[in-house]
């Protein structure tokens, strides 16, 4: 029988079996679309989706280039993933040294945690209307829960003896969370910021789906509408793009903690 | 009664209690902005007596339970085998993680554009959907639970001649339970999250068919009955799963009881 990981391929057989996935991925795709298995209008060939990839980068389709509309949701983004981490990572370190204010969000938090962050849709648009606040509580509310979670979970992780050595030199409150607890927090927090990028891209794709007047989740919409399935693959492709992008960042941001040693 | 939930009760309690003089007596809030404890009730008897949104509530339910069931049972089916395969062999790793790679950055809900494309707005679109949001969580997590077995406990099947079959059946599968399982609650969670967001943009039924009238309707109280029941059966079925874990898991527990 095959063994588990006894089994190791070379790097040139690897590289071939992947590059070999990936051409059977790509010739199947191509064979259903210019076989006309599939209804072309529902699946063009890769090619032809590049092509309009290329061409939405020059023309506008739903009032802006695919570029722009990228552009205004990476704002969005931006502001609610900020807004996100700035609450949650405060919240979660005072949650994991004061006891009380533990006790006290904690029923609220994991009542709310259940409420799937695109469940916030109505009353985002009612509050705060469609243009940039409504996203942003979408974004928001998918990012802010793996800020806290984490940051409240390094907190609670201190070694003891560190927290206790603060102590005996009498640091005050404020200064254990500043200095001691938010150091020592520092790479379960970046791996939370990780987790709520990733969800706080999707829901705002999803906010967008939903209620949005610009932002590539709107172009998507405006092109399904008009049954034009080139672009909303480029739009996905787009999307995906831009997600494997803060991704990365957020990786070497990973790395750089780790190789600063405060991990 | 612990201190922790003693105090976790007066906080839902107070938080009720502030809801309740903000919005009735007080009228700090507009009740066009957010539901008094009075219009929710009214939004909720409105939904399970006479219907709203093309149904009664008990239908909607119904109706997103099943999808969120089926498409997660979908997805589960196919991905856990697959992460599975993927651990075991090698070479199908090689083979299939780069398209993996390749499709995983593009979020679940940027899929439903094409979903109704493709299989209009019923239930097939959704069904899809899921799929795709699903079964991504199921293949990462079986895979890394087959690649955490020791390699002794391997080697030892191995040179015992332990068929294929009860190979599978008596090391693998229970060694990377507890990572399959992990996978799956993520899975389910994933399954509704996209389930909502599909039927906000586009339904007949459901609860996201709820909450997308209701925002058209200005309703607050209705907003309110749907993202609770969104909630209330997002945590039933998580309950249900880990139910089933507890009972297939059990026997860590047992090894662990063990001297």
């Amino acid at each position: 029988m095959n063994a588990l990981r006894l089994q190791t391929l070379s790097r040139t057989e690897t590289a071939l079996l992947g590059v070999a996935g990936v051409l059977l991925f790509f010739g199947i795709w191509s064979f259903l679309s210019l076989s006309g298995l599939v209804p072309h209008q529902f699946l063009p060939a890769p090619y032809e989706v590049a092509g309009r990839f290329i061409e939405l980068l020059g023309t506008p389709f739903a009032g802006a280039t695919l570029q722009e509309h990228l552009a205004s949701s990476a704002l969005r983004f931006a502001y609610g993933f900020l807004l996100g981490a700035a609450i949650g990572i405060p919240l979660g370190l005072l949650m994991g040294w004061f006891r009380v204010l533990d006790e006290i969000v904690s029923p609220i938090f994991d009542g709310l945690r259940f409420i799937a962050p695109i469940a916030w849709v109505p009353f985002a648009a009612l509050w705060f209307g469609t243009g940039i606040g409504g996203p942003i509580l979408i974004i928001f509310a998918g990012a802010f829960p793996p800020c806290l979670i984490n940051a409240y979970r390094g907190a609670r992780f201190v070694p003891r003896p560190l927290i206790e050595a603060a102590q005996m030199l009498g640091t005050g409150n404020l200064r254990i969370i500043v200095e001691v607890l938010l150091p020592a927090s520092t790479a379960s927090i970046v791996a939370g910021l990780r987790v709520s990028a990733g969800l706080g891209w999707q829901s705002l794709i999803g906010a967008e789906l939903i209620v949005a007047s610009t932002g590539v989740g709107f172009m998507m919409v405006q092109a399904q509408l008009d049954a034009s399935t080139p672009t909303v693959m480029s739009a996905m492709i787009a999307i995906g793009l831009v997600g494997l992008a803060i991704d990365v960042a957020l990786r070497a941001l990973e790395a750089a903690v780790r190789r600063r040693g405060l991990a | 009664m612990s201190r922790r939930s003693a105090i976790g009760l007066a906080t839902i309690a107070a938080l009720a209690l502030v809801w309740y003089l903000a919005t009735m007596p007080l009228e700090w809030i507009s009740p066009g902005r957010f539901p008094s404890p009075l219009d929710v009730w009214l939004a909720l008897q409105q939904v399970t007596l006479t219907g709203y949104a093309n149904g009664l509530l008990y239908q909607h339910i119904l109706h997103s339970v099943n999808l969120v069931v089926l498409g997660f049972l979908v997805a589960a089916g196919t991905g856990v085998p697959l992460g599975l395969l993927m651990g075991w062999s090698a070479r199908a790793e090689a083979l299939i993680n780069p398209v993996f790679l390749l499709i995983r950055p593009i979020p679940p809900l940027a899929w439903i554009p094409l979903a109704i494309l493709w299989l209009g707005l019923g239930d097939a679109a959704k069904i899809m959907v899921i799929w795709f949001a699903a079964f991504v969580p199921s293949v990462i997590n079986s895979f890394t639970g087959v690649r955490s077995i020791e390699p002794a406990v391997i080697e030892a099947a191995r040179m015992l001649g332990t068929p294929r079959g009860r190979f599978v059946r008596e090391i693998l599968i229970p060694a990377a339970g507890p990572m399959i399982f992990t996978g799956l609650r993520l899975s389910l969670q994933a399954s509704w999250t996209t389930l909502v967001a599909a039927e906000l943009v586009g339904a007949i039924y459901g609860l996201g068919k709820i909450l997308n009238v209701a925002q058209t309707d200005l309703y607050p109280g209705m907003i309110f009955v749907g993202m609770a029941c969104v909630a209330i059966f997002g945590w039933a079925t998580t309950r249900v799963l880990a139910g089933i874990e507890t009972r297939s898991l059990s026997w860590i527990q047992l090894a662990e009881a063990r001297p």
